[in-house]
């Protein structure tokens, strides 16, 4: 086990290392940290002198990946790369463009985007799983048919249109809930009505349909026609035969999306002004701050291959044939 | 003068492959089966119909054009968001620098009828108040009437009903009397025509038996939802010359005309990322597959590092450095047209960049359980080079996976376009696209009285849309999928 997760570590590396070299070579394929420089001073009244100055108060006066006029090592790390993407693997994001430090705002905004992914995920889950059960015990029925044809409606509909629809029809029709907003500590709740409400229908579509078929699949194995010829009824064999071992895929389906529910997600939180990294990301975008999207990248990438270890531990956990080598 | 714009050629090329295809399996009895199978399934007809529709207007706005200027100046000069072509084209004279497409053309009724602001769909009056100076001086706040919408009645309050009942009917009767004939003449005599035998008996034989629906692959289903659209979109049609259906937007703009645009842009996203991503994925995936050591190790450490970039952050960055490099190269982009295309096409290359490690890993697995397949080894065995086996015995084997990963990719493609242009890294804002109307639109629901039309026709488009791609993915994977078949 040790030497697995030492292995995937390693592995990790690399990875790590090429997104970071992807995210630096987009940026600066079309942009030179002159350009960089002038954008963030305004283009007039910009003299070469100013340029400079800005380049060397944020360390973009040095080649970009390799210094030739260095010595030994030091041509590989005196570079802007090695400044600005490197210091990602030891957790230290600096500071963004605009001069705030990215590692305190991302701790802060950790919180508020838990708050609301966390019940998504897990009210989501449970929804999702008792819908998909009750269309499997109606198989082959009306019922099976209708809810198969609403889900795949509730799929098609734009994630947009249940935010607004949300926000119009609980928000303001029927006042409910606030339609936009947070507050700290317990107050927060009130707010987060309105966001896990719309995040759960959003996620029904796709969730219950999957979990249908993986449902259904398991209903087709042999130990359940074995313990449907026992005469069990068809109930506990849904409940106790079924869903015991399709509980399996689902839940390392949701190992791997763990890590990532710390990020947030960028819709929602714009939408209902929730100051969570989502919504950070997205204000990064809309204000062109590379620093914070690049910090946002790496920390993605990291959660991501965080995500596909944590599964591979999980399957050793509710699978015992499965052994990690 | 025709306008080739990139994503234009683009979507020719799909198409031209598309034909390809098309011609190659129709004379190949196993690549023919399987879409036998998804049409001759009702859910897959329908969805071929509807979407055929869709795809019958997204060709239609693909083809562009300068039209030719007539010899006085008109006066109206374009509309505000029609793509207008920059000075720095150097058209003849006697061209407009706007680009237009066949579309355009026939919507002109649409495009040209341009109102002062908001007005609700069918209104004869503009949403909001105007002081008006009456005859005796004296000056009122009133709703003015529309320039355009319902002009043609003199006493709109009591005649409104009435007319849109009628011209509703009218149209619907028009499109009704098309649909027979093209269900009468065409339908049967093709029937007829596949039997083999003339006449009259053969004719009404080949109509009832259309009727009955008693014909191997539903027919009668596929006519019905052909002539529901052909009945609904011709009242449609005749309603739009005389009101605007789905009202106006804030600058005044035909709402129907803008998500009748924006068709184009969901298909073109939906269908040309594939196109850009095939290539990859299919080369990188069976290669890694097949030739195993290296080369495998290489082209998984490549997809999963992209695959570890979060897609959204990936798209948000690449088109962040698009437009800072459009900002400062602005020379080098001179028409707005040619500008919004490009960046449409960048989107569709950036997300194809996100989307085909999905792919890549689907084939790369295929291809190694494929490499151990008897043939393979044979082939190996006999001497035949890895080229050779890989368009031979690979490829030929791994292509029903590409078709039902295209499909089931292209509703989410659609529906992520209007999430990306709501976050402002989309299509180019001066587009007409789905994810563009949502956006201006959101806004207005905070008005009094609500303006929600803008964003009710975006939605209902796009749904459309999206519903049937989504039904037909699942009937082609049904169809091609080994596993699915009894």
């Amino acid at each position: 086990m040790t030497a697995y997760l030492l292995r995937r570590v390693l592995y990790a590396l690399p990875i790590l290392l090429g997104v970071n070299l992807i995210t630096f070579v987009l940026f600066f394929v079309v942009n030179s940290p002159d350009d960089m420089a002038r954008m963030q001073l305004g283009a007039k009244r910009v003299t070469p002198e100013a340029i400079a100055t800005w380049k060397a108060e944020r360390g973009y006066d040095l080649p970009l990946l390799f210094n030739a006029q260095a010595e030994g090592l030091e041509r590989l790390t005196r570079t802007i790369f090695f400044d600005k993407s490197l210091r990602l693997f030891l957790l230290d994001f600096g500071t963004s463009d605009a001069g705030r430090d990215i590692g305190h705002d991302i701790g802060q905004r950790m919180w508020p985007s838990l708050a609301v992914a966390v019940p998504v995920l897990l009210v989501g889950l449970l929804v999702n799983i008792s819908l998909a059960l009750f269309i499997v015990l109606f198989r082959g029925t009306y019922i099976d048919l209708a809810g198969v044809v609403l889900l795949v409606a509730m799929l098609s509909i734009s994630s947009l249109f249940y935010i607004i629809g949300g926000q119009f029809l609980l928000g303001k029709l029927l006042r409910l809930a606030p339609i936009s907003g947070y507050a700290q500590g317990l107050e927060a709740w009130k707010f987060l009505i309105l966001p896990v409400i719309v995040g759960v229908m959003g996620g029904i579509g796709s969730g219950a349909r999957f979990y249908r078929t993986l449902f259904l699949e398991e209903a087709g194995k042999d130990y359940v026609r074995t313990a449907r010829a026992k005469g069990l009824g068809e109930r506990l064999v849904l409940f106790r035969h079924i869903l015991g071992n399709a509980l399996i895929p689902i839940l390392t389906g949701v190992v791997v999306v763990l890590p990532l529910l710390f990020m947030g997600s960028l819709l929602t939180e714009s939408f209902f002004g929730i100051p969570g990294l989502g919504s950070y990301t997205l204000d990064a975008i809309n204000n062109q701050d590379f620093a914070i999207v690049r910090a946002m990248v790496f920390l993605g990438s990291v959660l991501y291959i965080l995500g596909l270890v944590l599964t591979d531990i999980s399957y050793t956990l509710v699978d015992p044939r499965v052994r990690l080598s | 003068m025709p306008v080739l714009l990139l994503t234009d050629a683009f979507v020719f090329l799909l198409l031209g492959l598309l034909l390809a295809y098309g011609l190659h399996a129709a004379r190949h009895e196993h690549l023919r089966a399987p879409w036998r199978r998804v049409v001759a399934s009702r859910v897959g007809l329908v969805s071929l119909v509807v979407l055929g529709c869709y795809a019958a207007i997204g060709l239609l706005d693909t083809i562009h054009f300068h039209p030719r200027l007539e010899p006085e100046p008109r006066p109206e000069a374009g509309s505000a968001t029609a793509p207008v072509a920059g000075a720095g084209q150097s058209a003849p004279a006697h061209y407009a620098p706007e680009v237009l497409s066949l579309l355009d053309l026939w919507l002109a009724p649409l495009r040209e009828r341009q109102e002062m602001t908001y007005s609700a769909p069918f209104a004869t009056h503009l949403q909001a108040m105007e002081t008006q100076t009456l005859a005796d001086g004296t000056s009122q706040r009133v709703y003015p009437r529309l320039r355009h919408g319902g002009v043609h009645l003199a006493n709109p309050d009591v005649d409104r009903g009435g007319d849109i009942a009628a011209t509703l009917l009218l149209g619907m009767g028009k499109g009704l009397i098309l649909w027979g004939l093209l269900v009468m003449l065409l339908g049967a005599a093709a029937l007829t025509w596949r039997r083999g035998t003339w006449g009259f008996r053969a004719w009404w034989l080949g109509l009832r038996e259309l009727a009955r629906g008693r014909t191997r692959i539903p027919w009668r289903v596929g006519l019905l939802t052909l002539g529901l659209m052909l009945v609904l979109g011709w009242g449609l049609a005749d309603l739009a010359v005389k009101y605007h259906v789905l009202g106006t937007d804030k600058v005044g703009e035909d709402v129907l005309y803008q998500a009748l645009k924006s068709i184009r842009t969901g298909l073109v996203i939906g269908t040309l990322t594939t196109l850009v991503m095939l290539p990859a994925a299919l080369l990188l995936g069976i290669m890694a597959g097949y030739f195993r050591g290296l080369a495998d190790d290489v082209i998984q450490y490549l997809y999963t590092t992209l695959n570890s970039i979060p897609g959204v952050l990936l798209i948000a960055a690449a088109v962040l450095m698009l437009q800072v490099h459009m900002a400062n190269h602005e020379a080098e982009y001179t028409s707005l047209a040619q500008r919004a295309d490009l960046r449409l096409f960048f989107l569709c290359l950036i997300l194809g960049v996100t989307s085909w490690t999905g792919l890549c890993r689907l084939l790369r697995g295929e291809a190694l359980r494929l490499r151990e397949a008897d043939y393979v080894q044979a082939a190996q065995a006999l001497g035949v080079g890895h080229l050779a086996i890989l368009g031979r015995h690979i490829l030929p084997n791994v292509m029903h996976l590409v078709i039902i990963t295209l499909t089931l990719d292209f509703s989410g493609l659609v529906l992520a376009e209007a999430v990306l242009s709501y976050i402002n890294i989309g299509v180019d804002p001066t587009m007409n696209s789905w994810g563009n109307m949502i956006n201006g639109a959101r806004l207005e629901l905070a008005r009094e009285p609500i303006v929600w039309w803008s964003l009710a026709g975006a939605l209902v488009f796009m749904f459309v849309l999206v519903l049937f791609a989504n039904l037909m993915a699942d009937v082609v994977r049904d169809a091609f999928d080994p596993r699915c078949r009894d």
